[in-house]
């Protein structure tokens, strides 16, 4: 079975758990792809060396000054620093919304710095889901209609889109909630609608930029305890934070200052977890 | 994303600020309308025009005096003393000399007032011929019109137009009745037929008298033989232009004049008469229609104009659905596709405000306005071509921008 090396590679309590919810859907075969791509031990991220130069005017900076990283299928990882340390650069680049200006990146295998721009849309459509602070929803569309624009943009058939967007809607908890729009929704609520959007094409990897950043303490605890429980189920996620508060949620911990990375540990809660052979790199 | 759910996505975002497009797409309907209605006033006056010079007759040539130029139009003799006589009138309705013409009608008109009893009454009088009748192709709707031998014993018979009979004898019987004009008493022989409810009502207001009466008792003037028209039937259609050489070599001949160019009368048809008001007003539509289309312009830059603010506006919107996977071309075609709903929506409505103007409009200003087909389809095809051409920067600029500094935007 396709899936199996998935769940090795996650290892942890809630493959199954996600083995049953993710592949009982008859989802289209792209959709089951991509979730199988990554084999097994191949890293869905590895930046090597990565530089990256901001030049405005007659003054250079360099954001990234030769970053390595290493991000398995199915870790957890919480990207630190202070502002101005380079992670929001670091954070573009991963997500593919930027490219660097040195060194390789390789997303899920694929060679990034090679692709074009209409290349790029289309990983950053099928192996990326985006969170953002500003959780960024439409506010003219209800949150199904939200949920369905990354899959609009991707060849999901039409058919397929409602039905998907309800059920990531069910995953985050608000099939209540899926005709209104997100001016009718608490602060917390649009960021589940986000996180559903972000998980609705089955991405290789969940980026969330400062998730967190918007929320009060109760939807923080919310959002997080919703990054768990879709960890468990043996998603990637990747959280860029410069809370502490929030970075030990996860299992490793990338802290970054002045465009390199400084310390890369693996968390209190991972170790707790029983999880750790597998996870650090 | 199809071009359906593009274009349902464009609909929305149209919605959504619905004042402001409705204030965009405004431009471009009033240009719309404009334009409809400037063709449809051009075609009216044409079709007016040209109602007017059929109803003159059918194969109608008219001489008149005054040379003509080469570029159309006709310069002097119009008001001066008339070169063409009664001699010509004669001679073009010969038998011999012109075959092809079937019947002439000199004309000596000027404007009288008609007195019955207490009512006066000013119309144009008009001394020709018996034949007159025929090569106008007018009829009678009571009694009988002027005679050869009215013509011989200059007798003081007159039939009068429809309007004319009316103002002075209303509803009654105007044959038999007696009318007035500078002390001279006419007999009334018959009355015209009215020209119809379509043509202008002066072919109705006018009062015919013999040709020698009008010389010799009415009008008068240095020249007693000139007349101030001749008008000429083609024996057939197909007769016409032979018609047309043979009334102008033979009046060159009268008129001992060698070139054509010299010619001191024109011989025009319908035809030539209709082409040089159709100019008059092909160019005057031009003009309007010219003024529309600058509306239009004005509209479309109206269209760039909303569309730029927009894309500034949705820059987050823009990354947002970039950093999702939304290729160049997607974004492109969205805004595309909302600047092109902007530009039918207008066209749409214009049409619509536009016929509705036509339908209007003339019977308060008593204009015919003649909606084009044509012209409502194309400016409808225009007003698309609008929101795509105007649609095409802001919507580049849109797809060009860089997802990290849309999505950072505030």
């Amino acid at each position: 079975m396709a899936h199996l090396p998935v769940a090795a590679a996650s290892d942890s309590p809630g493959a199954a758990e996600m083995t049953a919810t993710i592949w009982t859907e008859p989802e289209g075969p792209e959709a089951a792809t991509e979730f199988t791509d990554p084999t097994a031990g191949s890293p869905v991220i590895e930046l090597a060396d990565v530089r990256k130069m901001y030049r405005s005017g007659a003054v250079e900076f360099e954001a990234l000054r030769g970053v390595s990283l290493r991000i398995e299928q199915g870790e957890y990882v919480a990207i630190m620093g202070p502002s101005g340390s380079g992670k929001s650069t670091l954070m573009h680049i991963l997500g593919c919304l930027d490219v660097s200006t040195d060194g390789s990146y390789a997303l899920g295998g694929d060679d990034v710095r090679e692709l074009d721009e209409v290349e790029l849309a289309d990983v950053r459509n099928r192996q990326i889901g985006f969170v953002f602070q500003q959780f960024n929803l439409l506010p003219s569309l209800s949150a199904w209609r939200n949920v369905e624009l990354p899959m609009t943009y991707g060849r999901v058939p039409r058919e397929q889109r409602k039905r998907r967007a309800l059920a990531a809607l069910e995953r985050v908890g608000l099939t209540d909630k899926v005709n209104n729009k997100p001016g009718e929704l608490s602060g917390g609520q649009q960021q589940r609608v986000a996180v559903a959007r972000a998980l609705v094409t089955e991405p290789a990897m969940i980026l969330a930029d400062e998730p967190t950043g918007n929320l009060d303490s109760t939807a923080t605890e919310d959002v997080l305890g919703l990054f768990t429980e879709l960890h468990r189920q043996g998603r990637t996620i990747v959280l860029i934070t410069h809370e502490i508060d929030v970075a030990e949620k996860a299992h490793r911990i990338v802290r970054i200052r002045d465009g390199v990375i400084v310390s890369d540990t693996v968390t209190e809660r991972a170790r707790r977890h029983e999880a750790g052979p597998t996870v650090i790199a | 994303m199809t071009w359906l759910e593009t274009f349902r996505t464009g609909l929305r975002a149209v919605r959504a600020h619905a004042l402001r497009s409705t204030l965009t797409v405004l431009g471009i309907l009033i240009g719309i309308a404009a334009v409809i209605l400037t063709v449809g006033l051009g075609l009216g006056s044409q079709q007016l025009v040209g109602e007017r010079i059929a109803s003159l007759g059918s194969n109608l040539l008219i001489v008149s005096p005054g040379s003509s130029t080469s570029t159309g139009g006709v310069r002097g003799g119009f008001g001066s003393s008339s070169t063409l006589t009664v001699a010509d009138a004669i001679a073009l309705a010969s038998r011999t000399n012109a075959p092809d013409i079937g019947g002439v009608a000199p004309e000596k008109s000027s404007s009288q007032s008609l007195v019955s009893g207490s009512t006066n009454w000013t119309a144009g009088v008009v001394g020709t011929t018996p034949s007159w009748l025929s090569v106008r192709s007018r009829t009678l709707s009571a009694g009988t019109f002027i005679t050869d031998a009215d013509q011989n014993s200059m007798a003081t018979t007159i039939v009068l137009g429809s309007a004319v009979a009316t103002q002075l004898f209303g509803t009654g019987d105007a044959v038999g009745q007696s009318v007035t004009i500078n002390s001279i008493p006419f007999t009334v022989a018959g009355v015209l037929t009215s020209a119809g409810s379509n043509t202008t009502s002066n072919l109705d207001d006018t009062a015919i008298v013999p040709l020698s009466t009008a010389a010799n008792k009415l009008i008068g003037g240095n020249d007693r033989n000139s007349v101030s028209t001749i008008y000429l039937q083609a024996a057939s259609a197909d007769q016409l232009s032979a018609a047309y050489q043979e009334a102008q070599s033979l009046l060159l001949n009268l008129h001992n004049i060698k070139t054509e160019t010299a010619a001191d009368f024109t011989v025009s048809s319908q035809e030539s008469l209709l082409s040089t008001a159709t100019s008059v007003s092909q160019t005057l539509t031009v003009l309007l229609t010219g003024i529309a289309a600058l509306s239009l312009l004005v509209g479309g830059i109206g269209v760039m104009n909303i569309m730029l603010v927009s894309v500034t506006e949705r820059t987050r919107e823009i990354g947002l659905r970039k950093a999702l996977g939304a290729p160049p071309a997607a974004i492109r075609r969205q805004f595309l596709v909302e600047a092109t709903v902007l530009g039918f929506s207008g066209g749409l409505m214009g049409a619509v405000l536009g016929i509705v103007g036509a339908k209007v409009l003339p019977s308060l200003l008593s204009t015919t306005i003649v909606v084009s087909p044509t012209a409502v389809v194309g400016s409808v095809v225009i007003a698309v071509a609008i929101g795509v051409i105007f649609g095409v920067y802001p919507a580049s600029r849109a797809a060009r921008l860089a997802p990290i500094d849309a999505l950072r935007s505030e």
